[in-house]
């Protein structure tokens, strides 16, 4: 009998999420997309750590001068020092990022798992309207709502990036609304859940501890490559001068100032959307691990 | 005399993250024509891969064959080129799966996938191979086999799937066939029906069989002669009537006892104790020895030979002549 | 499969009006003075604003405005800008650019996409599989303008190999721009033949198949293809779609006339009955590529059936 037991526990049974973290944990590509993220959040939280410069400092003296020991990655044509910048645009554009990120997934999962539980007349409703927002190609419909909200004039940091994360969130929240609405339904029909309504638990505790947990896995996936999305969305709308813009400082904003001087600065340009790429591409690969540890299919 | 089918000490094992699984470790058996092999065993013992490791259509990785032969006619297959195991597939040995619907191509219709083999293989125009595929699916008696044969898969019955399966397995005539768990997605009316097609063509065509299976009854009814499988080896070998009359290995015995009896109702039935051995970590000595209500100091650290009964029976058991006693 | 195709288009009847509501309202119900600015220097005649007002109907509530909008529409006027051009005629001229870039992009997209993804699905774990997976993670995360200037920087600029702008929108000229607007959607098509390839691979038809014995080029090019790319199809299928309505940027850098530049500039300059006109357009191409696209998996998966 001992030897029976022996052999059932050398089997390590692990739940879905605990299967992941052992798998994630051999990965290298996970420990460099995670070192990554880390590295981008420290500069959002003290860029002061990074470099002395102060990135408002325009020195029209040293407009474009190329890269140097003095200015790493060299001057804009306003002669902001770029390497100053880029840190400090990290933070608006995290910001940014993780804002969306949660309004989306809140939004879309909660009225997703409603949905897809309570089916019907709901459904519908609620399906049409994510048809309606997904019939908006993504970046006209944003440069339609931030025309309109831009047009109140002058506005602070603040409201800048709210306008911003309002129109990302606006336009992306169907899609994780249907990741999750599918999983809903999908949930709705396995035993565990039958088996709980026929014990009379009320459709609250269904969807809470029932349905939530054993749902929440796709979305997860979804909102941390959506993550990187969205930080290459506020960068495509700052490039585009609808999104973000003085006096916030983001990649963006400083792609943007930069496509006129191509030519002749393209240090300007290229460190900017260096920093957006490695950011967005850290975010992907850490989606890219977990949906792989998560679905067992594709190990 | 050689056999018509041969595998003889078969080693293979699965590369896995957790480890290597061996699967199998010295499978041997054999099989003439005109007669029916029942492989019997749990899920996991290696009756499959034994199988598949004689169509060659392992995947490699995790799968790895590391000691062993495959004799058809006396050639050994493992050793011969991919070209020559392609020809043999098919011709030589056919195969049926046990899910016909995921086993069958879901956007071909039957008609198509029975059809394909005859004109790659045997030359034939599209429209004499749709003769044969209509003839093949007559002879298993699917009905309205004329028009049957542009529908998918989905749109059969599951035992009208696995009829259908059974004709693509005979379209090139082959000599052996290898039915793996035919039976085990259907229903009980819907089983017998298919067993006792496999039999008559068998019978009829003077076809090798060997039937892979979990289920003793089937077993009872249509096999000649029967391998017991457990944990990759081997554990009892003999000819149907005797090894029903008296096992020769305490687990084949176990596995009777399990079976519920007309003549013995209303007494409780006795099941096997414990689990299977996790491949990873085969147990030393004999693998049953933990679940074994026989078993004695030796079976936990020497591994039984195969020790001859006579007429042809084998026991892979420390025990075995007073395992066969009774 | 009518019955099918005539609800469909009743439901998306519902989702049109949505759409196209939702973008007049933004549009027309922009704060401050849509006709500021286009008098030039100074502040325009009130003739003029009373003019305009009336003709786009501003004075009437705004579901009554877009009634009416909506009813010439139907009878096949787009209306004309404050400036007096024809929105039909413009979309006309603008939108066959945009259909080509798209095509040349599709294109792209799959010939590069599936290629690579099924190379690498079928070789799980080599040097190309991780080439592969390398370069699409590295197109995934490079925005779309980002790689437009770099290939315009390098391509145009430093080797002049091509003309950085396109002057005529012939499909040679629109390769560059193509691929650049492809870059993204290659990588996902490459990354969905690879699993969708790796997941049939181990499929039990395809064990089936070599079991019958057929050769290893017929069970990959016949059996597993076949399955493998009825989800990449149908991607290939919303992504023409997206393309129409998602070129603003490429077009923008490339300086192709298209659609996405017209509405942009439209934008821009506070041109309603533009945008308006335009977003109807490709919300409509949009739904209709989507019903498309639904029908073509019927035709592709025996197993569906819409009655």
């Amino acid at each position: 009998m001992t030897e029976q037991i022996s052999v059932l526990a050398l089997d390590k049974p692990r739940g879905l999420f605990g299967d992941a973290w052992y798998t994630l944990r051999s990965r290298p590509l996970f420990w460099v997309s995670v070192s990554l993220i880390l590295l981008m959040v420290l500069m959002a939280l003290f860029p002061a750590l990074f470099t002395a410069k102060d990135p408002t400092l325009a020195q029209l003296s040293l407009s474009r001068q190329p890269p140097s020991a003095d200015a790493w990655f060299g001057y804009d044509n306003q002669g902001y020092d770029i390497y100053a910048r880029v840190i400090y645009g990290a933070r608006a554009s995290i910001v940014v990022g993780v804002l969306a990120t949660l309004g989306v997934v809140l939004v879309g999962a909660s009225v997703g798992i409603l949905a897809g539980f309570y089916g019907g007349w709901l459904d519908s409703v609620v399906s049409r309207i994510a048809d309606v927002f997904v019939g908006v190609p993504f970046v006209l419909g944003a440069i339609v709502i931030l025309t309109t909200l831009n047009a109140g004039g002058d506005a602070g940091p603040a409201r800048i990036v709210a306008q911003v994360v309002l129109s990302i969130a606006a336009l992306s929240w169907p899609v994780s609304m249907r990741i999750m609405r599918s999983t809903a339904i999908a949930a709705k029909q396995q035993d565990y859940v039958k088996a709980a309504r026929a014990l009379g638990a009320s459709p609250r505790r269904i969807i809470t501890k029932h349905m939530l947990p054993n749902c929440i896995a796709p979305v997860l996936v979804y909102s941390t490559i959506a993550l990187g999305a969205f930080i290459g969305a506020e960068a495509t709308l700052s490039y585009l001068g609808i999104g973000l813009r003085q006096p916030v400082v983001s990649w963006g904003v400083m792609i943007n100032s930069a496509k006129d001087y191509l030519r002749v600065a393209p240090h300007a340009l290229l460190f900017p959307a260096g920093f957006l790429t490695a950011t967005v591409l850290a975010f992907v690969m850490l989606g890219d691990a977990v949906r792989e540890a998560l679905d067992p299919k594709l190990r | 005399m050689t056999a018509l089918l041969e595998v003889e000490d078969l080693h293979v094992e699965f590369r896995t993250r957790d480890g290597v699984a061996r699967v199998l470790n010295g499978v041997g058996y054999h099989v003439d024509a005109g007669e029916t092999l029942a492989v019997l065993g749990e899920s996991g013992s290696g009756k499959s891969v034994t199988a598949q490791t004689v169509m060659g259509i392992l995947d490699t990785p995790p799968a790895y064959v590391m000691r062993g032969a495959v004799r058809f006619h006396g050639e050994d297959l493992l050793s011969a080129t991919a070209e020559r195991r392609r020809e043999v597939r098919g011709e030589g040995i056919a195969m049926i799966f046990q899910d016909a619907l995921s086993a069958l191509n879901p956007v071909f219709t039957v008609g198509f996938q029975i059809e394909e083999q005859l004109r790659l293989r045997r030359g034939m125009s599209r429209s004499e191979a749709r003769k044969r595929a209509v003839e093949l699916l007559d002879l298993v008696r699917i009905p309205h086999a004329r028009q049957r044969v542009r529908e998918y898969p989905h749109q059969f019955s599951g035992g009208m799937r696995q009829r259908a399966m059974i004709a693509m397995s005979l379209a090139l005539d082959p000599e052996v066939l290898i039915a793996d768990e035919p039976t085990t997605a259907l229903d009980v009316t819907v089983q017998a029906q298919i067993m006792d097609l496999l039999a008559e063509i068998q019978r009829e065509r003077h076809m090798g069989l060997v039937l892979i299976t979990h289920d003793l009854g089937v077993v009872a009814e249509v096999a000649d002669r029967i391998v017991v499988m457990y944990a990759g080896r081997i554990v009892e070998q003999a000819d149907a009537v005797s090894l029903f009359r008296s096992p020769g290995h305490p687990y084949t015995e176990a596995l009777m006892k399990s079976l519920p009896r007309l003549d013995a109702k209303g007494t409780t039935l006795d099941t096997i104790k414990g689990l299977p051995p996790s491949l990873l970590r085969i147990p030393p000595g004999c693998p049953f020895h933990p679940r074994c209500p026989r078993a004695e100091a030796v079976c936990s650290v020497d591994v039984p030979p195969q020790e001859r009964l006579g007429f042809g029976r084998t026991s892979a058991c420390h025990f075995a002549e007073e395992v066969l006693n009774g | 499969m009518g019955f099918y195709v005539l609800r469909r288009l009743l439901q998306m009847v519902p989702v049109f009006l949505g759409t196209t509501f939702l973008i007049y309202a933004l549009v027309w119900a922009v704060p401050g003075d849509p006709f500021e600015g286009k008098c030039g220097e100074r502040d325009c005649p009130a003739s003029y604003v009373s003019a305009m007002r009336d003709k786009f109907n501003l004075d009437d509530p705004l579901v009554v405005q877009y009634g009416k909008y909506l009813w010439n529409l139907v009878q096949g006027d787009f209306g004309q800008t404050s400036s007096g051009l024809l929105v039909g005629e413009r979309i006309a001229t603008a939108f066959p650019v945009t259909l080509r870039l798209a095509l040349v992009a599709l294109l792209i997209e799959a010939v590069i996409g599936i290629t690579a993804g099924v190379v690498s699905g079928l070789r799980n774990r080599g040097f190309l599989d991780s080439l592969v997976l390398v370069s699409t993670l590295f197109l995934i995360s490079i925005p779309v303008f980002v790689t437009g200037y770099v290939v315009q920087l390098v391509f145009g600029l430093q080797l002049g190999l091509i003309s950085p702008t396109v002057t005529t929108p012939t499909f040679g000229n629109l390769i560059v721009p193509g691929f650049v607007l492809a870059s993204l959607s290659m990588a996902y098509v490459a990354r969905l033949s690879r699993a969708s390839i790796s997941e049939n691979r181990r499929a039990d038809y395809v064990r089936t198949a070599l079991a019958k014995g057929l050769p290893t080029r017929r069970v990959v090019g016949v059996h597993m293809l076949r399955n493998s790319l009825i989800p990449v199809i149908t991607f290939l299928g919303t992504d023409l779609g997206a393309f129409l309505g998602g070129a603003i940027v490429t077009e923008g850098i490339f300086n192709v006339p298209g659609v996405g530049g017209l509405v942009f500039r439209s934008i821009l300059t506070k041109d309603g009955a533009m945008v308006t006109g335009v977003v109807t357009v490709l919300v409509l191409v949009y739904l209709l590529m989507t019903l498309l696209v639904d029908l073509l998996y019927a035709v592709l998966d025996p197993r569906i059936r819409y009655d």
